[in-house]
């Protein structure tokens, strides 16, 4: 019998594409949705999905969960597990629509929740480790549940399907967000499950990664000492948690954990000035083990902004381009003429050199 | 000019020199063939005190007193390489005499005989520095001594 | 009692028809098997005095010698081997402790072979190393646990003190006394020009290699040698050293006539005397006592070189490596049963320790288990042979490792076993001054380098076929591993799975 998703670790390719109004207007779903459909033959329908950020605007200052349930009794249990540490402000099935293209669907439901002072005393810790640390005790602890998403002020909608047919399913022009990031699937050793579409998020961060890389069960065995669990065994699971500790944790920039991840080599660092050497050399010996090699692209999004990256060798196609105060980003080019045909400045980064693209300040 | 030094402190005594040379200038192909039961005419020599051990072949001098004193003209200098004609050699040895480093001798057929760096046998190169097996034999250019 | 007679243990086969007599066997055979018989006109031979050093057969320009295992045997016995037997009839004449050199031979699993590697195809791409950038450099020290800025938000890029290495292999602990200064000097130069370090041990650093100062590491061991402030300054780090994979447990003994000379005076002992490093080190019977030597070493160092501390593998090494990583040290490097020794006894060397793959395994996910892995690095040693060995470790989770035997060999070594006797035929186990000089350090540090940079190529080849760029990337990737004809224990214990899994 096939080993479900976490059992084993699944490598596979894709498609990624994103989209940004840098200054902070709305985009609706379906916009990223289009994007998908040309790059459909990057996907093998065994998973799509996207993330929307600034989609829940009223609800700005509550977690919200998305959790896929087996059952109704796990939900139940899981609600109880939710209870004893957040206040549930909201809780509510996720709207879809019925298509024959999409089928099987768990039990998809959405809580806003703030978690509860007096937990966060005796825990001692802040609200993003605390809603962290329940998110991981669910997922490794409470079979048939499993917390897609979990940021403030936004959401991973995710399917096995097509991403384009995942899009029509939730319904996405239905949201209206300042940045959309998309993801479609092909995995080669998988049954298919709903947990293991991308993108992976945690908190309100999130990442859609096209690749595979060979350096994952060293970024695993590193990042595991830190109190993460990597359930999924993917490699978007570990780059989200690599992130997450760097930036979270570890307090670097966006900046540095991009020459973190895609460090360059060698021979560039001691080419650098003196100053910048040292810094560069620093990230470098101490983070060693955070180094990912093997192809890979990725759009990093995070409350306010968006980040695209590839393997210091640009093993996998990424491009960017620009339109009056949007940026777009995809696997490949058709994807964003499919989202705007008047899209200009279109570039290739090279290998390890990050786009960062931030939403102007107070505009989300 | 590449001549052939040796550094004493490498050198083992191990006389491997000699039996490459002397197979180097037989002329034969096999080195058991060559040198099994005969006695051997090398031409490079080991000198040997207490615990230091020297293979001593001809310095190619620049004014050779072999050259000088070789009554029958068998003895020239070509390229800097101190040649003996065996055709003219009459076999009088006085070159023998004069080496002052011993680096000449009497060859298997009565004609002195000495190191001519391979140059001209299938070797190619001195025999004696390819196979040692302590590189305490070298071939090399070195500042001309004065 | 009369001598119990043992039928020598080779045979020098020479070929009549290919001698030539040139003697050249004779003239090198330290142990004097050979001689020329000048009524025969032959050459004959002792073969009691033979330990197969292979010396004679790799000079003989006829190729007419070879050394055979004899073919004389006792009456068969599954139980009573005929070395266990002739190992008795020894003691029983000598009445003494057995000696033996180098690794233990027997055959006892060698985990490295039962290790597959993993190649990329068709999901991700293999690289190659030809034409792509491919990254070996490694540096081995404590990482910090938190990134700290200045006010200005610029970060603080202060280090614990590292040691940087192009590749992660170094030229492990060989005592100048167990070995020649010749083989010294070979290693000095070949780290140097290698990029990364050789290894005192435990006789100090003659003066004349303070020149390799920073690709040198230098030894304290229980006996303290030829330790004083230079010695610890000219260093790139400091390793303690606790124990070692061949000997677990013991000390070591260098006798009194190979303490001559240099020797004498780089141990800083006088001529004669023994030199007799105790089993233990005797200010260090707990991990309290050892902090307090890690953290005098750092004082007298001025806390600008590394410390890294030696333990063999034994049972419990990976709670022993997590008080290591505790006491302040900056490395951990262990020593596993098949290390390499100039002198030890045969029963220990044969039967105590543990295998480094199996204890390199538990040690890295310990120290990873308990979140302290950062606290330190890993080096191990103990029979790394070949560039799939050193792969295969840093796939396990080492950041480098020490290699001994394979460097002897590329100096000329043949793996005679027969170090304790001093009369090394190629000037590596040796004083004897005719002897020494048969290893030209010239030749000797260019083969080290050659052999060094061949492993590294084949290093970038494998990691180029797993799609990995750079050496970090494989350290602790095991993933990249598979186990064949392993029990499940076997797997469990060195973390990965089986082939076709």
């Amino acid at each position: 019998m096939l080993k479900r998703e976490g059992e084993i670790r699944i490598p596979s390719g894709c498609a990624i594409a994103a989209v940004i109004s840098k200054e902070g207007k709305g985009i609706r779903g379906d916009l990223i949705s289009e994007a998908m459909k040309p790059m459909h033959d990057r996907s093998n329908g065994l998973g799509g999905g996207f993330a929307g950020y600034g989609i829940y605007p009223e609800m700005r200052d509550f977690f919200a969960f998305h959790i896929f349930f087996d059952h109704r009794s796990t939900r139940k249990e899981c609600e109880a597990l939710l209870k004893e540490r957040f206040e549930i402000v909201k809780g509510e099935l996720i709207p879809t629509r019925k298509i024959p293209q999409i089928t099987d669907e768990p039990i998809i439901w959405r809580y806003f929740v703030a978690p509860l002072k007096s937990m966060l005393a005796a825990e001692q810790i802040d609200e993003n480790e605390f809603v962290a640390r329940t998110v991981v005790k669910i997922n490794t602890q409470l079979k048939g549940a499993y917390v897609f998403s979990s940021g403030k002020n936004m959401g991973c909608f995710k399917a096995v399907g097509f991403p384009e047919d995942v899009g029509e399913f939730y319904r996405l022009e239905e949201y209206e967000g300042y940045s959309w990031t998309a993801h479609g699937r092909y995995p080669t050793n998988t049954p298919g499950w709903w947990g293991g579409a991308h993108p992976f998020s945690l908190l309100d961060y999130s990442v859609v990664h096209n690749g595979e890389i060979s350096s994952y069960d060293a970024n695993r065995r590193y990042i595991e000492m830190f109190g993460y669990k990597c359930t999924l065994q993917t490699d978007t699971e570990v780059i989200t948690y690599i992130i997450d500790y760097l930036l979270r944790r570890q307090k670097l920039t966006l900046e540095e954990v991009a020459s973190v991840i895609a460090a360059p080599f060698w021979s560039t660092i001691n080419a650098k000035p003196e100053k910048e050497k040292e810094k560069l050399t620093y990230l470098r010996t101490v983070f060693s083990n955070l180094l990912i090699t093997g192809p890979f692209s990725i759009v990093f999004g995070w409350d306010g902004g968006l980040m695209a990256l590839n393997d210091r060798l640009k093993l996998r196609s990424m491009i960017t381009a620009e339109k009056d105060d949007k940026v777009f980003i995809a696997s490949e080019e058709a994807a964003i003429i499919a989202m705007e045909p008047e899209a200009e400045n279109f570039y290739a980064p090279s290998g390890g050199e990050p786009v960062i693209v931030r939403v102007k300040e107070g505009k989300f | 000019m590449k001549r052939v030094y040796v550094n004493e402190k490498w050198c083992l005594g191990c006389h491997l020199c000699e039996y490459n040379c002397a197979f180097a200038n037989s002329g034969m192909t096999d080195m058991v063939k060559a040198l099994k039961d005969k006695p051997i005419y090398p031409r490079v020599h080991i000198e040997q005190s207490d615990d230091i051990t020297y293979a001593v072949s001809c310095r190619h001098c620049k004014d050779p007193l072999c050259v000088k004193s070789c009554i029958a003209g068998a003895i020239s200098i070509v390229d800097g390489v101190v040649k003996i004609d065996k055709t003219k050699c009459v076999g009088c040895l006085t070159c023998v005499l004069v080496c002052p480093y011993g680096a000449v001798r009497p060859g298997p057929t009565g004609a002195a005989q000495k190191c001519e760096l391979c140059l001209e046998n299938s070797c190619g190169e001195p025999a004696c520095v390819k196979g040692c097996p302590n590189n305490a034999i070298v071939y090399e250019e070195r500042q001309e001594e004065k | 009692m009369i001598d119990q007679y043992i039928y020598p243990e080779f045979e020098v086969v020479r070929n009549q028809n290919r001698c030539i007599s040139c003697r050249v066997c004779e003239r090198q055979c330290a142990n004097e098997v050979h001689r020329y018989d000048t009524d025969l006109g032959v050459m004959l031979s002792d073969e009691t005095k033979c330990v197969n050093c292979q010396r004679c057969v790799s000079l003989c320009p006829t190729h007419a010698l070879k050394i055979v295992k004899s073919d004389c045997r006792l009456r068969e016995n599954a139980n009573w081997s005929d070395q266990t037997i002739k190992e008795v009839y020894k003691q029983a004449n000598s009445g003494g402790v057995l000696l033996s050199s180098m690794g233990n031979p027997t055959p006892l699993p060698v985990y490295w072979d039962k290790i597959l590697i993993n190649a990329s195809q068709v999901t991700n791409p293999p690289i190659d190393p030809l034409r792509e950038p491919m990254e070996t450099k490694v540096f081995l020290g404590k990482k910090p646990e938190k990134v700290l800025r200045r006010a200005s938000g610029e970060l603080i890029t202060q280090m614990p003190p590292q040691i940087e290495l192009s590749m992660p292999v170094m030229f492990s602990a060989m005592s100048y006394g167990s070995i020649s200064y010749n083989a010294h000097a070979s290693l000095a130069r070949a780290a140097t020009e290698l990029g990364i370090c050789y290894n005192t041990g435990e006789g100090g650093l003659h003066e004349d290699f303070y020149c390799y100062g920073e690709n040198t590491i230098v030894q304290v061991a229980s006996g303290r040698f030829g330790v004083h402030k230079n010695y610890l300054e000219a260093a790139a780090a400091v390793e303690i050293k606790m124990g070692q994979g061949a000997k677990p447990g013991i000390g070591g003994h260098l006798p009194g006539a190979k303490i001559v000379g240099d020797i004498s005076r780089t141990r800083m002992i006088p001529e004669g005397s023994d030199a007799i490093s105790p089993a233990p080190h005797h200010d260090i019977y707990s991990i309290e006592d050892l902090r307090q030597l890690v953290y005098s070493l750092k004082e007298a160092t001025d806390y600008k070189k590394p410390v890294i501390i030696k333990v063999a593998a034994v049972h419990n090494i990976a709670a022993i490596a997590s008080g290591i990583a505790r006491s302040g040290a900056d490395i951990i490097a262990i020593d596993g049963f098949r290390g390499g020794t100039g002198a030890a006894p045969t029963r220990i060397r044969d039967n105590v320790g543990i295998p480094i793959e199996l204890a390199l395994a538990a040690v890295d996910q310990r120290l990873r288990d308990e979140g302290i892995r950062n606290n330190v690095s890993l080096v191990v040693g103990g029979s790394v042979r070949s560039a799939a060995d050193v792969v295969k470790a840093v796939a396990l989770g080492a950041d480098a490792v020490y290699v001994a035997t394979a460097a002897l060999l590329a100096l000329g070594c043949h793996l005679c076993r027969t170090c304790h006797s001093g009369k090394c035929n190629w000037g590596i186990a040796t004083q004897r001054p005719d002897l020494v000089k048969r290893l030209n350090p010239d030749i000797g540090s260019r083969r080290l380098v050659n052999l060094m940079n061949a492993w590294r190529h084949e290093i970038k080849e494998l990691m180029g076929a797993m799609g990995i760029n750079s050496i970090e990337c494989l350290r602790g990737n095991r993933l990249m591993l598979r186990g064949v004809g392993l029990t499940a224990k076997e797997l469990e214990i060195l973390g990965i799975s089986h082939a076709g899994e």
